[in-house]
């Protein structure tokens, strides 16, 4: 049989050479900290950001239309204007929109692991859980940018935060912590199950309730009475009522503690059951 | 098998005794057993699904056997995790590299990660890119690089730490003859500086240029291991196809052969080609002879080294299965091996 038809030697040998010079010319550094491949990996969740900018539209489309349609369409049946409705209406969309975005940190970890480059991550000697976490601070980063997306439109409808810019960073810390412990559970179905897709409809079947029955759209004294206590226990209106309270200057020590609490909560009960898969993830 | 080593002086970089897993109820890997010396290059050279990635997972510390053990540059591969994991790099089946990033984001990613500043990692990223041709597309995504780019990126992302072995699941499947060649001088290149290199193939040439000591893995076990001379040896000297004008003409032609050749004529997939292994050169042309008296028409004729396929025939009993290269059966290929039986 006849052989490939070879390169010239000369050819041959510039790759040799440049290939053992690139092995030779290099000390071996010192391993890394874990905050520091946690950041690395918060690096390359910001810039696939910056290359695919497209899946901030992606989610920030659906609050977008969410927002002009219940300002224009049901603001003046719900609370007598558009403008009186934007008010109640803007911190309650805000929160939408980040519990939603924060599924997709499951869907993105189902597509990671079934790529070679996972593999390649977890042959290396780092902290392996860095790669979760480091996608994590990545979608802090998304949640803040979708965040502001819409808050910047309701704005432009006419939203008048009374809390003001103190207000409007404290209501989102404490968003952003309770999207934490959220994202957490996503990542489980994300390790769990085989497709993104799979992992986008189980998501989508348990936050649709738990973003549907809430003080979200309206007032829960407006809902029958055996529906009220779980619309306002459920943990989402929890954090509504602190994060609205925030926006809007009125906010009680004891709505910000209960939000507190239940972040702290989901965050305890998920992030280890999470930990505990992706460490036995092969 | 002889039991003559190659470099038997030299430690061993990789000894694994016994390795299992199993996913589900198949065995993917069923007893592997290596002996690799350091600073050599070890081939692992089978079909689809008959447990390669798998034994090369469990020696990169992915997986845990399920029984067995290895130790990896003296450090064990369950208890001493880490230990392993700083000596050896991985590039995987598929692209170990992040698509969505560019080339250069990739490599600073990595050195990042293994614990260089930000201005070192630059400067390495910088010296691979060179070192392995791919200056002018570092700053375009890995989805656009062509294959043999792509690969060259993988292997150099397993550089930006030289580690001491290298493990490579088939580093040129789907590649272009040239970006073969390429990836082909690296790996020397990697040897001649005292790399060890682990790397799994379908093809029996890859495995013959590259490897000094060749394993042959079947239905997740070793059949045979040895030299590549020592593994044609044990398949015959060579092994011949012949092609017919005429597909009706194929039983007699196999008789002729038979009788002719004194071996076994398999008949292929293609209606007008038969093949055998010979032992005696010398007795082909006889062969062909016989065939041009009896009137078969002969369209192509070929004497040649044995294929892998036929190394497996001769091993097994059985074809290697053709490999399709599927994109995402990474995993699958492994746990589908029952279909490929």
């Amino acid at each position: 049989m006849t052989t490939a038809t070879v390169p010239a030697t000369t050819a041959r040998q510039q790759t040799i050479n440049a290939v053992q010079a690139v092995c030779a010319s290099c000390e071996r550094p010192a391993p890394a900290s874990v905050l520091s491949t946690v950041g690395t990996f918060g690096w390359r969740a910001l810039l696939k950001i910056k290359h695919v900018p497209q899946q901030l539209f992606d989610v920030t489309m659906f609050p977008i239309l969410f927002t002009l349609l219940f300002t224009y369409l049901f603001g003046g049946a719900l609370s007598g204007s558009p403008s009186d409705y934007i008010q109640f209406f803007a911190p309650g969309i805000v929160v939408q929109t980040v519990v939603f975005i924060t599924m997709y940190t499951g869907v993105a970890i189902n597509t990671d692991v079934h790529k070679g480059i996972f593999d390649r991550f977890r042959s290396m000697p780092i902290w392996r859980p860095s790669v979760l976490m480091g996608a994590m601070l990545g979608d802090l980063a998304r949640y803040t940018i979708a965040s502001a997306i819409v808050l910047g439109l309701a704005v432009a409808l006419g939203f008048r935060p009374d809390g003001g810019v103190l207000g409007v960073l404290a209501a989102m810390v404490l968003l952003l912590a309770f999207a934490w412990g959220l994202s957490f559970i996503w990542v489980i179905f994300g390790l769990k199950l085989r497709t993104p897709e799979s992992v986008m409809q189980m998501s989508i079947t348990v936050l649709f309730p738990l973003v549907f029955a809430t003080n979200i759209f309206v007032r829960p004294k407006t809902m029958p009475g055996w529906l009220q206590p779980i619309v306002e226990y459920n943990p989402v209106s929890l954090v509504v009522t602190a994060v609205r309270g925030l926006m809007q200057g009125n906010a009680t020590g004891g709505d910000i503690g209960i939000a507190l609490l239940v972040s702290a909560a989901v965050l305890a009960v998920f992030a280890p059951i999470t930990m505990r898969l992706y460490a036995k993830q092969q | 098998m002889s039991d003559q080593r190659l470099g038997s002086q030299s430690p061993l970089a990789i000894e694994a005794s016994g390795l299992v897993k199993t996913f589900g109820s198949t065995r993917a890997v069923d007893g592997v057993d290596l002996a690799v010396r350091a600073g050599t290059v070890y081939g692992f050279l089978g079909p689809n699904g008959a447990g390669k990635t798998t034994t090369i997972r469990m020696l990169a510390t992915l997986l845990v056997p399920d029984e067995g053990s290895a130790q990896v540059l003296g450090h064990d591969i369950v208890s001493e995790a880490d230990a392993v994991r700083s000596k050896v790099s991985l590039t995987g089946q598929f692209a170990s590299v992040d698509d969505e990033l560019t080339g250069r984001e990739n490599l600073v990613l990595l050195g990042r990660l293994l614990g260089y500043d930000k201005t070192q990692a630059k400067a390495r990223a910088d010296d691979l890119l060179d070192a392995f041709e791919l200056a002018d597309a570092a700053g375009r995504q890995v989805e656009t690089y062509s294959g043999g780019m792509r690969r060259r990126l993988d292997i150099a992302a397993s550089l930006v730490v030289p580690p001491e072995l290298l493990f490579l699941d088939e580093p040129t499947t789907g590649l272009d003859p040239r970006s073969r060649n390429q990836v082909w001088e690296i790996v020397r290149a990697l040897v001649g500086q005292g790399t060890s290199v682990l790397l799994t193939t379908q093809y029996l040439d890859e495995a013959d240029q590259l490897a000094n000591r060749i394993a042959v893995v079947d239905h997740g076990k070793v059949i045979a291991e040895g030299t590549s001379a020592e593994l044609k040896a044990s398949v015959g000297s060579g092994s011949v196809h012949v092609r017919l004008g005429d597909a009706d003409r194929r039983p007699e032609a196999q008789s002729v052969l038979t009788a002719n050749l004194g071996v076994p004529v398999n008949l292929e997939a293609d209606p007008v080609s038969l093949t055998a292994r010979v032992d005696d050169p010398e007795r082909v042309a006889g062969a062909l002879g016989e065939l041009a008296r009896a009137g078969v028409a002969v369209s192509e004729f070929s004497l040649g080294q044995p294929s892998l396929d036929e190394v497996f025939l001769a091993l097994t009993g059985h074809p290697a299965e053709v490999p399709e290269d599927d994109d995402d059966t990474r995993e699958r290929a492994d746990e589908d091996e029952e279909d490929a039986a």
